[in-house]
């Protein structure tokens, strides 16, 4: 273990070179482009054995770790906005051949207009791809996810791709200690070598990826395929596995806990045991929260905040037993730096229907927050959530979404 | 070229197996039959959105007896980075490497990807089967659609040049390009085992005509006749550029020592339905482009 000063990007590159990764493949892009070099860096030094494939766009970064992790390697990217989205059709590839890529996402802005600041757009944008996604709120977290990322994507009740979102600048440029593993074997005791489900070896040659039909193909003279499913039941897999994730992660944290001595879970908690009103939402912007509710306390509001960590599959059955424990709660006011255009915010959105879904009258109120890196204090955070709380006490439920720190008159 | 191979030279063993989802008289299935007997069972392919996804069988059946990765339409020559990347760090380094895509997913939408493989020096064998459109979504113009050609997309002929893409990956500066007719398939045997046994460890690339009976118009009984006035005419040259070196070879060779006479272009375009547009004096001017060709290859090389 070594305590290490180091920016978000330079905890995600420490973290692929404990893990050992084999193959990286990554093109540069603002805020992400440090953990490049920095990986760079190690392999050429010798710190890292991996091929390093310096590609010549992300749509060919994302491929080349589709067909190492295919072949049977341990491998990894970075991205970020336009680089991301670049990489959308080949996200929908990863996750249907079910393969195990760690994907750091440093949070920026999609363009138009160019912007480089942090903003969840990017992988907001990638959510229906069957990524898992995982947000952090400090240089720590970044690292200690990688590792679990891959401990989890590798499972094989899982083999799912795992994007790893931390907001640029805020956290990829900003140093902060971390502590490191270092040593490999204890790295190895909980993640150990990577054990690929699909392979392309000659000695017993197999077709990946063929033409499937719609329907389910009955071939009566075949012994041992006489019934195949097709696309539908390989959608069907992917999305059981998926669901099973928040146990496994919960699992995996726990184990990770017990062996590095830090939990993260599938969302942190701040002030929620006695809660009236929830801050939610994901990131450093829900990290921020914290001294909202502490200011908010202070001024009679009983309110506390969730963090989710896990955006991907989306933690419901975890949330509702959250909410039942919770009788006191009186509304949730999410706080998205992201938006469906045309709507509102996604996590928003998302923690709606899971409220609908079992049959919670619980009102929500959202809040377009940082769109391109717009600063949000604590106290703007609060006092959005301040009126918001004033307005459910008088009854007034229904609140159309609301930009914060935006100068633009109505 | 070396030595000149017999038809008994060439392997019995068949890694293309019955029941391909190719149409009959199909180029594309012709080539990829010599090629892969070139290349040998210790092989990995990759194939981009093409005639040759369809080709390889629908799951849970594969007609194709050699280890294939699927990728996506523009994406292959960094598939085949990225199986190269992997075999080398879990030192398997001995496995050759294919990439097999056809001239819609190599010329257009493919060129940066394998650009940046070449670039790189990434040791695979790149080829392209050039069947002149977009054969799997129903005969669309490519950039290597030639001049004057019917597609759905140009249907009254296609008014621009072609492409030429060997010379675009010559110019990368790789040790070994090829061109080579599916309908020569002892040429095309030699070349792919050339890239194979004499350039390992870069890049290598192999364009490959590929006469498509209804992508192009003609009865499948015709794809030799078609594919040999291709190369007879003086329309597909075969060559090699080894080191730069550029060479002809084959019967583009033989034409050019007058050993074979070259037949007029006109025979080629009226044998196939695609050119019902090319006008008398389209080829005509097509005639005087191929002999003034020809000129500067007597010049060099006779
Ligand atoms: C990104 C993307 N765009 C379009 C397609 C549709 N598509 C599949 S194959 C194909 C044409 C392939 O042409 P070519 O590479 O010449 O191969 P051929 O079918 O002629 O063998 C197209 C346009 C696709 N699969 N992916
Ligand atoms: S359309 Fe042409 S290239 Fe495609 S399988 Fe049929 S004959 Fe072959
Ligand atoms: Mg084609």
């Amino acid at each position: 273990m070594a305590k290490l000063l180091l920016n978000g990007n330079h905890a995600a590159a420490n973290a692929c070179k404990d893990v050992g990764v084999q193959v990286i493949a990554a093109y540069p892009i603002t805020p992400q482009s440090p953990i490049v070099e920095r990986l760079s860096r190690f392999v050429d030094d010798g710190k890292l054995n991996a091929e390093f494939v310096r590609v010549e766009s992300e749509h060919s970064a994302i491929t080349v770790c589709i067909a190492a992790s295919t072949t049977g390697a341990r491998v990894f990217t970075a991205s970020s906005a336009n680089g991301l989205c670049l990489m959308h059709e080949q996200l929908h590839w990863a996750a249907g051949s079910r393969l195990p890529i760690v994907l750091a996402c440093a949070n920026r802005a999609p363009a138009a207009p160019w912007n480089v600041w942090t903003d969840e757009q990017d992988s907001i944008s990638q959510r229906d791809t069957g990524w898992v996604q995982l947000y952090c709120e400090d240089n720590q977290e970044i690292y200690d996810t990688i590792i679990q990322a891959y401990k989890l994507g590798e499972d094989p009740e899982i083999y799912a791709p795992v994007m790893v979102c931390f907001d640029g600048y805020i956290l990829s440029h900003t140093m902060m200690p971390v502590e490191t593993i270092d040593d490999s074997n204890l790295i190895k005791e909980f993640l150990p070598p990577y054990k690929p489900h699909t392979h392309l070896d000659p000695n017993d040659p197999c077709i990946v990826n063929l033409v499937t039909f719609p329907w389910i193909r009955h071939d009566p003279d075949k012994p041992g395929i006489e019934k195949m499913g097709a696309y539908p039941e390989f959608r069907y897999a992917l999305q059981q596995s998926l669901l099973k994730v928040p146990e496994k992660f919960k699992k995996i944290d726990k184990e990770f806990g017990d062996k590095f001595g830090r939990y993260y879970g599938i969302y942190k908690e701040y002030l929620c045991d006695d809660a009236e009103f929830i801050i939610f939402g994901i990131g450093t912007l829900a990290c921020e929260a914290r001294i909202s509710a502490d200011l908010l306390r202070k001024q009679g509001f009983k309110v506390g905040l969730i963090n989710l960590k896990l955006y991907r599959p989306f933690p419901r059955d975890d949330l509702i037993e959250f909410i039942t424990k919770h009788p006191d709660i009186k509304g949730i006011i999410v706080f998205d730096r992201n938006l469906s255009y045309g709507y509102e915010g996604a996590v928003c959105t998302d923690l709606k229907s899971t409220l609908y879904s079992a049959h919670f009258d619980i009102p929500v109120h959202n809040y377009i927050a940082g769109i391109g890196g717009r600063n949000i204090t604590a106290e703007q955070i609060a006092s959005a959530t301040k009126k918001s709380c004033e307005m459910i006490l008088k009854g007034q439920i229904d609140k159309k979404p609301e930009w914060i720190n935006i100068d633009m008159e109505d | 070229m070396s030595k000149i191979l017999k038809p008994k030279d060439i392997p019995e063993e068949e890694f293309i197996l019955s029941g391909t989802r190719a149409c009959s008289g199909c180029g594309l299935s012709l080539a990829y039959r010599f090629a892969l007997k070139a290349l040998g069972k210790n092989t990995i392919i990759t194939v981009p959105a093409s005639c040759s996804t369809v080709l390889h069988g629908m799951y849970p059946c594969a007609a194709v007896n050699l280890p294939m990765l699927n990728t996506a339409f523009e994406s292959t020559g960094a598939s085949a980075s990225g199986i190269r990347a992997a075999l080398n760090i879990l030192g398997k380094k001995d496995i050759t490497v294919l990439a097999w895509a056809g001239d819609g997913g190599t010329t257009d939408i493919g060129i940066q990807s394998l650009s940046g493989a070449a670039e790189r020096g990434t040791d695979i064998i790149y080829a392209c089967y050039d069947n002149e459109a977009y054969m799997n979504t129903g005969t669309q113009r490519s950039g290597s659609t030639p001049f004057g050609a019917y597609t759905t997309t140009t249907p009254s002929g296609k008014k621009q040049r072609r492409k030429n893409m060997p010379k675009i990956m010559a110019a990368h500066g790789i040790p070994y390009v090829a061109t080579a007719n599916a309908v020569y398939p002892i040429d095309l045997f030699q070349k792919f085992r050339r890239a194979k046994d004499e350039f390992k460890g870069d890049t290598r690339y192999i364009h490959i005509f590929s006469p498509c009976p209804p992508g192009w118009g003609f009865e499948p009984q015709d794809l030799i006749k078609i594919g040999k006035l291709g190369t007879e005419t003086g329309i597909w040259d075969l060559y090699e550029i080894i080191n730069g070196k550029f060479t002809l070879n084959n019967i583009t060779m033989k034409i050019v020592q007058g050993k074979i006479k070259r037949k007029p272009v006109v025979d080629y375009f009226r044998a196939q339905k695609r050119f019902n547009t090319l006008s008398n004096n389209a080829i005509r001017r097509i005639q005087e482009e191929i002999d003034k060709k020809f000129q500067e290859y007597e010049n060099s090389f006779a």
